[in-house]
């Protein structure tokens, strides 16, 4: 059987090349003073931010702050009005879509699918920027399934999954892209405690892999314990950047929040556990 | 068949070697699965059009043995046998054939343009009605009617419904655009106000023609192959071919866009650009049917849904698939609607969309009830 054997993406104009491996601590994506506007509102205005291979970095900060846009931004889906995103070193508006298929993958807030295909066959729907080779893609596919915990369901059509399943078969497809880097929107909002936790767990492998990893929470425990560093996003800007041991102060979550929180030791652990002030 | 949820610890996706047995088994049990379905498929739709072929070129008011129909068609490529008497010979040939070959053309044409524009809206009620094509092509062709222009003699209707129905798309698009991007929503509004401005104005035509073109018109929009002429299939030819030719290459890339338009485009598809060209195959493609045959509906709508419910939603076979499945539907309602009313013919267009809105409610409601919707 030849390795071609269908017209995949790009194979009639060459497809490009896979950028070679990065560098712990090579800067995959930055923005310098980002403004975006989405319609009339200004949703960004003025981020500077860089994302570091090897590193998890989470985007957190209260509906609306621009958390999502700023990752859109990042995956090159939105334009700059006004300051510059550089993807790989490169403004992300010269890139064309083949090759930053190959630099970046997205899991986006919601996953939709138009037809009923089966869980294998969207996964394998990430292989479309590389050449394509069964083996390898039968390979990687199958390790991403495993990763997320979607065997058991991957010849099931992905319409009748439950939205946690969706997800975690959305994450799969994204792994099984091997883009490094990777921009994760709210992967967790749909899951349960143990997929949480394995979810991010996998974003540190990644991280520890080399790649770059930004990924939007609204857990901020979760954030605490699984990011290395920390964006706190308020009305478009960022309010602070650092490891969540130095950015999560109550004071900091409190003002951004507008709602008081408790920042405190884990008991056993160290690190750090943020929680709204309750008076019941 | 699946293997069970796998416990262990996850493993690293650029390391294959981890991963666990169980899911590299479920991916190739399942590829083993999709992989099965399309051969036979497509085995048995070739196979059903070279039984339907001969028989419908054998039936009819002058009927020919099947036989006889194939020793014809022998003799023609130079393979012995004697060619048949000249009255069978030339219904056979000047006839049956001319006509044979039209709705082979124009199903493959509108099955594989359904296909195409159900996966462009990733919308399963897409059809290429609703970009207008059909209505410009209408429009052109009434116009050139009630107005009796003859610049282009018999070509005239066709070549009018052609260029009208190419251009009503070329509108749509230019109107849905702004910004460089163009969203299926705005789109398929553009193609609602668009078509309902091109009924108004057939209805105007209608208003003022004089009555032997009213009856023209009317007949023209029910659909119909009895004008089949050689010259006719190799108008429609260069179109049809063009367009089926070109439409697998696309496949791969439709599949991606099932999942929204930014993640195909996390992908690596470049999709305005995708959008642009699938739009204009299948402006070609039906136009082109269209123009010769007037209005044909409901084949470009049910024949891909006919298809995905057999073999799954993938493109590789779907866009093919329905272009063959196409053919035999169109060929096997022809020969219906000339010969179930002898000596009268049924219009085409009329018994595609008698038999096709009852069965694709049916479908409707079958979908509806396995997917509990349209997901």
């Amino acid at each position: 059987m030849s390795r071609r054997r269908f017209p995949y993406v790009g194979a009639l104009r060459g497809r490009p090349a896979p950028p070679p491996p990065a560098r712990a601590g090579d800067v995959l994506a930055e923005t310098e003073s980002l403004r975006v506007r989405l319609g009339a509102r200004e949703v960004l205005r003025g981020v500077d931010l860089a994302v570091r291979a090897g590193e998890v970095l989470a985007l957190v900060g209260p509906n609306g702050a621009g958390k999502s846009t700023l990752l859109g931004a990042l995956a090159a889906d939105l334009p700059a009005a006004g300051g510059v995103v550089r993807i790989h070193g490169r403004p992300a508006a010269e890139w064309s879509a083949p090759e930053l298929a190959l630099r970046r993958a997205v899991l986006p807030q919601s996953a939709e699918l138009s037809f009923p295909f089966p869980v294998a066959d969207v996964v394998r729907m990430g292989r479309a920027p590389h050449a394509a080779d069964p083996a390898v893609d039968d390979a990687v596919v199958a390790a991403a399934m495993a990763a997320t915990e979607v065997g058991a369901f991957a010849a099931r059509p992905f319409p009748a999954l439950s939205g946690g399943e969706r997800a975690r078969v959305a994450l799969a497809r994204v792994l099984a892209q091997q883009a490094p880097l990777l921009l994760l929107d709210e992967p967790t909002a749909a899951l349960d405690l143990r997929h949480q936790e394995l979810v991010l767990r996998l974003c540190r492998e990644r991280a520890r892999a080399g790649d770059a990893v930004v990924v939007v929470l609204h857990d901020l425990g979760l954030a605490a314990a699984y990011a290395h560093r920390v964006a706190v996003l308020r009305g478009g800007r960022v309010a602070a950047d650092g490891p969540p041991a130095e950015v999560f102060s109550e004071a900091l979550l409190t003002e951004v929040y507008d709602q008081p929180v408790e920042v405190l030791p884990h008991p056993r652990t160290g690190t750090v556990l943020v929680t709204p002030k309750r008076s019941l | 068949m699946t293997a069970p949820a796998l416990t262990g610890p996850p493993s690293e996706p650029e390391q294959p070697e981890r991963a666990t047995k169980s899911a590299e088994f479920a991916a190739s049990a399942d590829r083993r699965t999709r992989a099965r379905r399309p051969v036979p498929l497509t085995g048995g739709l070739l196979l059903a059009l070279l039984v339907l072929v001969p028989v419908a070129a054998g039936l009819g008011a002058y009927p020919i043995p099947t036989g006889d129909v194939l020793s014809s068609v022998l003799h023609r490529v130079g393979l012995g046998e004697s060619g048949l008497d000249r009255v069978a010979e030339s219904v056979l040939w000047n006839v049956r054939f001319p006509r044979i070959v039209l709705a082979l053309l124009v199903g493959a044409s509108l099955g594989c343009a359904g296909a195409l524009m159900q996966g462009v809206f990733g919308n399963p009620l897409a059809e290429p009605g609703v970009i207008g094509v059909s209505s410009g092509a209408a429009v052109g062709a009434v116009a050139a009617i009630a107005l009796g222009i003859d610049v282009l003699g018999a070509w005239t209707v066709p070549v009018f419904a052609f260029v009208t129905g190419l251009g009503t798309v070329l509108l749509v698009y230019a109107m849905a655009r702004s910004g460089g991007r163009t969203e299926v929503v705005t789109l398929i509004l553009t193609g609602i106000a668009v078509n309902a401005f091109a009924l108004a104005l057939i209805g105007l035509f209608l208003f003022f023609a004089d009555t032997a073109a009213v009856n023209q018109i009317t007949f023209w929009q029910l659909g119909s192959l009895s004008q089949a002429t050689w010259p006719k299939v190799l108008a429609v030819l260069p179109c049809a071919v063009l367009g089926l030719a070109l439409a697998p290459l696309y496949a791969r890339r439709l599949d991606l866009l099932a999942l929204g338009e930014r993640p195909a485009r996390h992908l690596g598809v470049d999709v305005e650009r995708l959008r642009i060209t699938l739009v204009l195959i299948v402006a070609l493609l039906t136009a082109a049917a269209v123009s010769i045959s007037g209005i044909v509906s409901f084949v470009g709508l049910v024949v891909p849904h006919l298809l995905r419910m057999a073999a799954g939603p993938g493109h590789r076979f779907l866009v093919p698939g329905s272009a063959l499945l196409g053919a035999l539907v169109l060929l096997a309602a022809d020969l219906t609607a000339r010969t179930v009313a002898a000596p009268a013919e049924l219009p085409l267009g009329v018994l595609t969309a008698l038999l096709g809105s009852p069965f694709f409610f049916w479908l409707l409601r079958r979908t509806r009830r396995r997917q509990g919707g349209w997901a």
